[in-house]
């Protein structure tokens, strides 16, 4: 095969067994790869209703089709895919970074974690060579340390680790798995599955060839790439980065502030992208075969946390800043170096942070529960510090670790009022109380609230659409772009280059064609987007999840907007939510209650999965 | 004859080098039409996320390469100074590796001889590729004359200004 390593590798770490298995090229063209793949191996491959966290939860680290090329960002993505602790739901995290690639040139398309280690252990895949090593003596470290200990025993300083943290080890359900160091596959708990399998660390090597099948025309067509990713469709990502998005939120009224309090921040010209690239961003660097720089790495000039270096975006710096009501930029690259150091996904932490501090403003938590940390919306410092405490389940972190949802639950006393999350993954920076295509695309995300999941905000932001009112037929405009995203999931391309596929689906077959050799039209391409968003629905059907799990957070359903601004007053009501579900849903071709009908699953050739919709339609 | 005045060879500015790898990507598909890092002849180093720099052959007067090859597998070009690998004499002993102070001649992953930076005769594909510009094809005076040039810059940036 071309692209294609044409190889499973599955590893059962309760037996030790290690065995690998081939990729068919049907399987291979019909869920590409990356999350696509992976959703697919986690369906046929574990039974409904097992709770994440057992031995009986896979964890699966999927690569692309373009691994391991010279791709722009394609050449270097990998993706873990497991049932999420959080929503048990399908859970799914993309990483870039130099690790993916390795993986495809020791030879693999996804590699299968099953069971759990008797004890810490990491796995050393050396091209065909594979095998469990003892992990005693890495247990405690940060996933950086981690990966210096190995490249030093196994005497090679190229080899790539994807690691956890102390958070994965404690089994926190926001734990992320960090490669190279400073990259995260960070969304959904995949650090805490890896954690549960006592698998600390997964190192490899890669030497072989990947070759493919239109080498010259490939070439051309990443020339082309080159150059617009030079131009306009990327210069966001180049110049300010995500974090322009500050100051652009904040004037659209849509920044979530103090934990969804207000919409505004008085404080965002000091954690604006203009700020930071002014004062702390040292140098813009790239992934491995990419030809955009994105990767803002800003370094603290002085103050308490002076020399702290962090890669910082818009989500994080958000959840740590306006959503906690922080205007410290040098404490907001603090706790995201913490993230790192912890292996925590930053935007749940920051997000979960700014829960607790509403907790504390309204009485539900006092000192006595703080550990007399005073946790009043603004204190950079105490939001440091709980940070810190979550990372290594202290005091209050302990239960804040296991996610916003079951925090409120353990807390009570109505603190589920300020837990923003949707079906247990913890909200990110939109406020959509005011951005109402997206609060669709939120809704009916296959993992819980999540902006990269439908990209409809930018719909919204752009004034393409009246994004005060939701009217009929909207949500085709959502399911365009949710099936492009699953695609570019799978193939794992970046999704700061999703401009410079001028054609959209068309680009992207050409692309596919060029690297592997099977013929794909733009038709087929979208065709297989649709597969895939229906794949990961039944997936949540699967494991129980309903029309009703499609939900917004409380406080954006019950809450106006109170700030002066062009969104003042604006809120999603439970009639509104209908009706947008039952726009999507009757878009989608699925029954009023969400499921997939019979007649859409064989038109996307998922009729062997007919039996989990039986009996719900 | 070349003299080490007028010898180009390829160099990295650290100031803009991302570590992004295009380079080794394109060397191994210019030289063996794979994509594979292993056989790239110029590497990428990356201390941290923001120490990142390649590094290639760098074409040095008497290469010590050369010198230590004790079964004259190695010769340096008069006319370019390259360093040319007689794979039949060569058998991977890798004297000359340990001569490099720079890690630019290697062992090759399938072929078990060293291989090193040809400059692509005199037109590295690597230089055109790389997306920061970050590479150039140079001769130390060259170098020399721009380093002197941006340092004078920094210190009158102000005048420049005006």
């Amino acid at each position: 095969m071309f692209g294609y390593a044409g190889r499973i590798l599955r590893i059962n770490l309760s037996s030790g067994k290690i065995t690998t298995e081939p990729l068919k090229e049907e399987i291979a063209k019909k869920y590409i790869g990356g999350i696509g793949l992976g959703i697919r191996l986690l369906i046929d491959n574990s039974r409904p209703g097992i709770d994440p966290l057992s031995p009986e939860n896979l964890l699966i680290l999927t690569t692309g089709p373009f691994s391991g090329t010279i791709a722009p960002t394609g050449g270097n993505g990998h993706a873990f895919v497991a049932k999420s602790p959080l929503t048990n739901g399908v859970g799914e995290a993309k990483s870039h970074g130099f690790f993916g690639a390795e993986l495809k040139r020791a030879g693999y398309d996804a590699v299968i974690f099953e069971g759990k280690a008797e004890k810490p252990v990491y796995v050393w895949i050396d091209d065909d060579s594979v095998q469990i090593m003892d992990a005693k003596h890495l247990w405690g470290k940060s996933p950086q340390e981690t990966e210096d200990i190995i490249r030093e025993e196994l005497g090679d300083y190229y080899i790539r680790v994807a690691a956890i943290g102390l958070a994965g080890e404690k089994l926190s359900r926001i734990a992320c798995i960090i490669n190279d160091k400073t990259r995260a596959a960070g969304r959904c708990g995949m650090g805490a599955v890896m954690g549960s399998k006592n698998l600390k660390a997964i190192a490899v090597r890669g030497t072989k060839d990947v070759p493919v099948a239109k080498p010259e025309e490939f070439l051309e067509f990443v020339k082309v790439l080159h150059e617009r990713m030079k131009g306009p469709a990327t210069v966001k990502y180049r110049t300010l980065g995500t974090p322009q998005n500050v100051l652009v939120h904040n004037s659209l009224g849509c920044l979530p502030t103090r934990n969804f309090t207000n919409a505004v921040f008085e404080g965002a010209e000091k954690v604006s992208g203009e700020y930071l690239n002014m004062r702390f961003v040292t140098k813009i660097i790239g992934c491995s075969s990419c030809a955009m720089r994105c990767e803002h790495i800003a370094v603290v000039p002085e103050g308490p946390y002076k020399g702290t270096m962090a890669r910082v975006e818009y989500e994080p710096l958000w959840a740590f800043g306006p959503h906690c009501g922080v205007d410290r930029m040098d404490a907001i690259i603090k706790a995201i170096d913490l993230c790192n150091y912890y292996g925590m996904d930053s935007i749940s932490a920051g997000n979960i942070v700014g829960f607790a501090m509403d907790c504390y403003e309204h009485g539900i938590l006092t000192k006595d529960d703080t550990g007399g940390l005073d946790l009043r919306f603004g204190n950079a410092e105490a939001m440091v510090k709980l940070t810190e405490m979550i990372g290594r389940r202290e005091g209050l972190g302990n239960i804040l670790a296991e996610g916003v949802k079951r925090a409120a639950e353990i807390i009570g006393k109505g603190a589920e009022k300020f837990a923003n999350h949707i079906k247990g993954l913890e909200m990110t920076g939109y406020d959509i109380r005011g951005l109402k295509t997206a609060a669709v695309g939120y809704a009916v995300s296959f993992r819980g609230a999540d902006h990269n999941r439908h990209g409809a905000y930018a719909l919204d932001i752009a004034g393409k659409v009246d994004r005060f009112k939701f009217e009929k037929g909207r949500s085709k405009l959502v399911i365009e772009i949710e099936d492009l995203y699953m695609i570019i999931d799978s193939l794992i391309v970046c999704k700061f280059s999703r401009g410079v596929y001028y054609k959209g689906f068309e680009d992207l077959a050409k692309y596919y064609t060029l690297v592997t050799g099977i013929e794909m039209t733009a038709e087929e391409l979208k065709k297989t987007g649709e597969r895939l968003s229906n794949l990961a629905r039944l997936y949540n059907i699967r494991e129980g999840l309903t029309r009703k799990d499609d939900h917004l957070p409380i406080k954006v359903m019950t809450t106006p907007i109170p700030d002066e601004t062009v969104s003042k007053g604006s809120y999603i009501t439970q009639e509104e939510l209908d009706f947008m579900l039952d726009d999507y849903y009757a878009h989608r071709g699925w029954t009023r209650e969400g499921v997939p009908t019979i007649e859409k699953l064989t038109e996307l050739g998922l009729e062997d999965l007919a039996h989990i919709v039986k009996g719900k339609l | 004859m070349s003299h080490i005045h007028t010898r180009k060879f390829v160099s990295a500015d650290p100031e803009k080098c991302v570590g992004c790898s295009v380079c080794e990507y394109i060397c191994s598909f210019e030289k063996e039409k794979v994509f594979n890092p292993l056989k790239s002849r110029i590497r990428v180093v990356r201390l941290n996320t923001i120490v990142n720099m390649s590094l290639s052959c760098r074409l040095c007067e008497d290469a010590p390469c050369v010198a230590a090859c004790p079964r004259d597998a190695l010769k340096q070009s008069e006319t370019t100074g390259i360093i040319m690998v007689d794979e039949d004499k060569c058998n991977g002993c890798g004297w000359c590796i340990e001569a490099c102070d720079y890690g630019a001649i290697m062992l090759h992953p399938d072929k078990k001889v060293v291989f090193v930076c040809d400059t692509c005769n005199g037109s590295p594909k690597c230089v055109e590729w790389c997306p920061e510009k970050a590479l150039d094809f140079i001769t130390k005076d060259v170098l020399a004359q721009k380093s002197r040039i941006s340092a004078v810059k920094k210190l009158f940036q102000e005048t420049l200004k005006s």
